[in-house]
C-alpha cells in the first residue's frame, strides 16, 4: 500500500490547500464524561482520512457530530467553508455509512438506494437510472428487488454503501464499514472501497478500532485515545514515527525498553537501559532533559537474531529462545533477554530450507540498528 | 421511581423455580413410568403441549359455539323452558327430520331494518373508536418507547394501573364527570367560562369517551411492543439521506409499526363492536348498538333463536377482520412477499 500513498499529492503538506473539513477545538461532553475533548483537525479534499482509537476514545462521536447527529459543546466544525453550527443532518453536504448498516428492512435493495433521491424530489427516470449505475458500481444489479434480511452481510454492506452514496456526497463518513463481515470479505471489500473513492473523487472520513483496515484504506490516520488526537500522519508516519508510548503500541507490536538518558548530542543519543541490559544508541538526537526517563521503541520486524555477536555494546543483548511460532510467511521468536525482559522478534522465512534453524533453549544476541529505534517521552 | 423488581425478572424468578421443580419431578420413578406408558400408547411430550390449548378451545369455544349455532336454527316457542324448540325430531311416521329455522336470519336482513342499522351503527362507532384510540395512543406508545429506560417501566405501569379497578367502577366515574352537576360542568361554571351546564350525558360524545378510556390500553401495549423495538439508527440513516424528521416519520417509523397499529385496532375494534355496557350507561337512548339489541332479544323478547343469529352474524361479521390480520401477520413473518 505504501505505493499508493506515494503516488498520490499529499494536499496536507500544501500550506496552500484549503482543508474540505476543519474541525476547531470541539469537544463534547456528555454530563459529567468528556467523549471528544479540544480536537482540532483539518481534513482535505480527496482523501481517505481514519479516526482509529479503542473503544470509547469518542472517534464515533466525532464522526456522529460531523454528520449532525450530535452538537459539539465547544468549538466548531466547517465543512466546504460552511459553518455547520445549528444545521441539521437532512441539510448537510454529508453521508453516513452506518457500523449496522441501518437499512430500511421494509424496503427493496432498490427502494432503500433510491431513498436519498426521493427526499430531493429528484425525477422518476433520473433516480432509476441513477440507481441502476448504483447498484452496477457495488455490483448488486440482480439483488435489486430483495430486502436486506435477504441478503448476505457482504451485500448488505454494499448496500449501505450505495445507499449512502448515491446522492453523491462530497463527503462519505464511514463508522467500522468492514466491522460485520469476516477477514476474507474484509480484505477484498477495503480495496473495492479504495477504488470506489478514487472513481468518485469523495472524501472519506472513516472510523475504526482495526489498525490494519485504517494501515490499508488511509491517506492519514487519527489516533485517538481518552478524546484527544494523540497523532495524526500517514499510516507509514503513524508506524515508524509514533509520538508516544500509546501510538506505538496501539499500531502493531512493539518491543518497549525504559531508560535513562545519558548522553544527549545533536546527532545522537545514548541510553542506560537495565531493562535491556545494555546501552541504546540512538542515530539521532533529541530534546528532552537530561537524566529524563524515555521508552525506546523497536518493532519486532527491525530486531536481528544471531548466533554470534554482532560486535557492538550498544543495542544488543543476548537471551534464550523461549517460544518460536511459525506463520509461514514468517517466524515469530519470544527470546528471554538474561535481563528477565521476553522480546519479540519476528524474521521472514527467506529461504524454505535452512541448514541449522534456531531452536528451543538456544542461546542468542538479539541486536538492532541505531537508525531502527524511536525514543519517546511519553 | 422505577419499581426495584421489573416484571421481567419477577417473571424470569418464578419460571426458574417451576422449573427447578419440574427437574426434581422428572426425577422420579413415577414420572419415568408414566411417560413410559403415555409413549407406549403413541402420546407424545410435543402432542401434549397442543393438546392443552386445543382441548381449552373446544370446552369454551367450539362446543358453546356449536350450541348457539343450533339454538339459531331452532324455532321460537315463547313459552317454554328453554325458550326455543329442537332441531331434530321424530314425525309421527318414524322418520328422523332435521328442520333448519333459516327464517332467524332472514329475519336480520327483512322487513325490520333495526337489526341491519344497529350492526352499521356498531361498526361505525367501533371505526371511530379505534381511529381516536390510534390518535391518542400512538404519541403516548411512542413517548413511552423513547423514554428513559428507568422511566419505562412506571409509564408502563401507569397504562395498565386502571385495570386494577372494576371496569363497570371506572364507566360510573365517567358518570360523576360527565353529567350535569358533575365535576366538569362544576369547575367549567365555577370559572365563569359556561352559565348553563354542557349536557354531556346520554350522548354520542360521552360514549365515545367512555369507549376511548376504557380501550386506549389495549391500544397501547402493543404499539408500544412495537416501537420499543424500533432501531433508532434507521432515523438517524433516513435524515441522514435528507429527510425530515416528519418524512423519515412516515416513511420508516410508521410503516414499520404497521403490525402493532393492526393488533391494536384489532384489539380494540373487535370488542367495541360488540360492546353493551359504556353506550348502555353513558349512551343516548337512541344510539342502538348491536350488544343492545343482542341483550334485548335474550331477556326482554325472550327470542333465543333470533338473538344467537344476532350472535353468529356478529362473529361472522368480526372473523373478517381477523383473518385479514392473520394474512397479513403470515406475510410479515415469511417476510418473501415483495412490496
Amino acid at each position: 500500500m505504501a505505493a499508493r500513498v506515494e503516488e498520490r499529492k499529499a494536499p496536507w503538506t500544501d500550506p496552500r490547500e484549503q482543508a474540505y473539513v476543519r474541525i476547531e477545538d470541539v469537544s463534547k461532553k456528555f454530563g459529567d464524561f468528556t467523549a471528544v475533548d479540544d480536537v482540532t483537525l483539518n481534513i482535505y479534499r480527496g482523501e481517505i482520512f481514519c479516526l482509529l482509537g479503542g473503544s470509547g476514545c469518542g472517534k464515533t462521536t466525532l464522526l456522529r457530530m460531523l454528520a449532525g447527529f450530535e452538537t459539539p459543546t465547544e468549538g466548531r466544525i466547517f465543512i466546504d467553508g460552511q459553518d455547520m453550527a445549528g444545521v441539521p443532518p437532512y441539510k448537510r453536504p454529508v453521508n453516513m455509512m452506518f457500523q449496522s448498516y441501518a437499512l430500511f428492512p421494509h424496503m427493496t435493495v432498490e427502494q432503500n438506494v433510491a431513498f436519498g433521491l426521493k427526499q430531493e424530489g429528484t425525477p422518476k427516470q433520473e433516480i432509476e437510472a441513477r440507481v441502476a449505475d448504483m447498484l452496477a458500481l457495488v455490483k448488486l444489479q440482480d439483488f435489486a428487488k430483495r430486502k436486506p434480511h435477504q441478503l448476505s452481510g457482504g451485500q448488505r454492506q454494499r448496500v449501505a454503501l450505495a445507499r449512502s452514496l448515491i446522492k453523491r456526497p462530497k463527503l462519505l463518513l464511514l463508522d467500522e464499514p468492514l466491522g460485520a463481515l469476516d477477514k476474507k470479505l474484509r480484505e477484498h471489500t477495503q480495496f473495492e472501497l479504495v477504488n470506489i473513492q478514487e472513481k468518485l473523487g469523495v472524501t472519506f472520513v472513516v472510523v475504526t478500532h482495526d489498525q490494519e483496515e485504517a494501515m490499508t484504506l488511509a491517506t492519514r490516520i487519527g489516533v485517538m485515545n481518552a478524546g484527544r488526537i494523540v497523532q495524526v500522519g500517514t499510516p507509514h508516519d503513524i508506524y515508524e514515527f509514533p509520538n508516544t508510548r500509546f501510538v506505538a503500541e496501539f499500531i502493531g507490536n512493539v518491543n518497549m525498553f525504559e531508560g535513562r538518558v545519558v548522553e544527549d548530542e545533536a546527532d545522537h543519543v545514548l541510553i542506560d537501559s537495565p531493562e535491556l541490559g545494555a546501552s541504546i544508541y540512538v542515530g539521532h538526537g533529541i530534546s528532552t532533559a537530561p537524566e529524563a526517563m524515555v521508552w525506546v521503541a523497536v518493532r519486532p520486524e527491525k530486531m536481528i537474531l544471531s548466533r554470534d555477536s554482532p560486535g557492538t555494546t550498544t543495542n544488543a543483548a543476548q537471551g534464550t529462545i523461549h517460544e518460536i511460532a511459525y506463520m509461514g510467511d514468517l517466524t515469530i521468536y519470544l527470546v528471554q533477554l538474561d535481563s528477565g525482559r521476553i522480546v519479540r522478534i519476528t524474521q521472514p522465512n527467506i529461504y524454505r530450507h535452512a541448514d541449522r534453524p534456531l531452536t528451543w533453549e538456544e542461546r542468542v544476541w538479539v541486536s538492532w540498528h541505531e537508525s531502527s529505534a524511536v525514543v519517546v517521552t511519553e | 421511581m422505577a419499581p426495584q423488581i421489573s416484571y421481567l425478572t419477577l417473571g424470569q424468578r418464578i419460571v426458574s423455580m417451576i422449573d427447578a421443580n419440574l427437574q426434581l419431578l422428572a426425577q422420579t420413578a413415577a414420572y419415568r413410568w408414566s411417560v413410559g406408558v403415555l409413549r407406549r400408547l403413541g402420546i407424545t411430550g410435543r402432542g401434549l403441549v397442543i393438546a392443552v390449548p386445543a382441548i381449552w378451545l373446544l370446552l369454551f369455544f367450539l362446543i358453546p359455539f356449536v350450541i348457539v349455532v343450533k339454538i339459531s336454527l331452532a324455532p321460537s316457542v315463547f313459552v317454554g323452558q328453554p325458550p326455543y324448540g329442537p332441531l331434530i325430531e321424530w314425525t309421527s311416521d318414524h322418520v328422523l327430520q332435521l328442520k333448519l329455522h333459516v327464517r332467524n336470519y332472514r329475519d336480520l336482513f327483512g322487513q325490520d331494518a333495526l337489526y341491519f342499522q344497529a350492526f352499521v351503527y356498531s361498526l361505525k362507532v367501533a371505526a371511530v373508536s379505534t381511529v381516536l384510540c390510534l390518535l391518542i395512543a400512538y404519541p403516548m406508545a411512542y413517548g413511552i418507547a423513547r423514554a428513559s429506560p428507568n422511566w419505562r417501566n412506571t409509564l408502563l405501569l401507569l397504562v395498565v394501573l386502571p385495570f386494577w379497578t372494576s371496569f363497570l367502577i371506572r364507566v360510573y366515574a365517567w358518570i360523576g364527570l360527565l353529567r350535569n352537576n358533575g365535576l366538569i360542568n362544576h369547575v367549567l361554571m365555577s370559572l365563569g367560562i359556561i352559565d348553563e351546564p354542557i349536557v354531556m350525558m346520554q350522548t354520542d360524545f360521552a360514549m365515545y369517551v367512555g369507549i376511548v378510556y376504557s380501550y386506549l390500553p389495549f391500544m397501547i401495549l402493543p404499539l408500544y411492543a412495537n416501537l420499543e423495538k424500533h432501531d433508532v439508527t434507521l432515523l438517524e440513516a433516513a435524515t441522514d439521506l435528507g429527510a425530515t424528521p416528519m418524512r423519515a416519520f412516515l416513511r420508516i417509523t410508521l410503516p414499520l409499526s404497521m403490525p402493532g397499529i393492526i393488533a391494536g385496532s384489532m384489539l380494540v375494534f373487535i370488542p367495541a363492536v360488540g360492546e353493551f355496557v359504556i353506550p348502555r350507561l353513558l349512551g343516548g337512548t337512541d344510539s342502538l348498538m348491536i350488544g343492545r339489541v343482542l341483550w334485548d332479544e335474550f331477556f326482554t323478547a325472550r327470542s333465543w333463536p333470533r338473538a344467537s343469529a344476532v350472535a353468529v352474524l356478529l362473529l361472522l361479521v368480526l372473523v373478517l377482520p381477523i383473518v385479514i390480520f392473520q394474512r397479513y401477520q403470515a406475510r410479515e413473518t415469511s417476510g418473501l412477499a415483495n412490496r
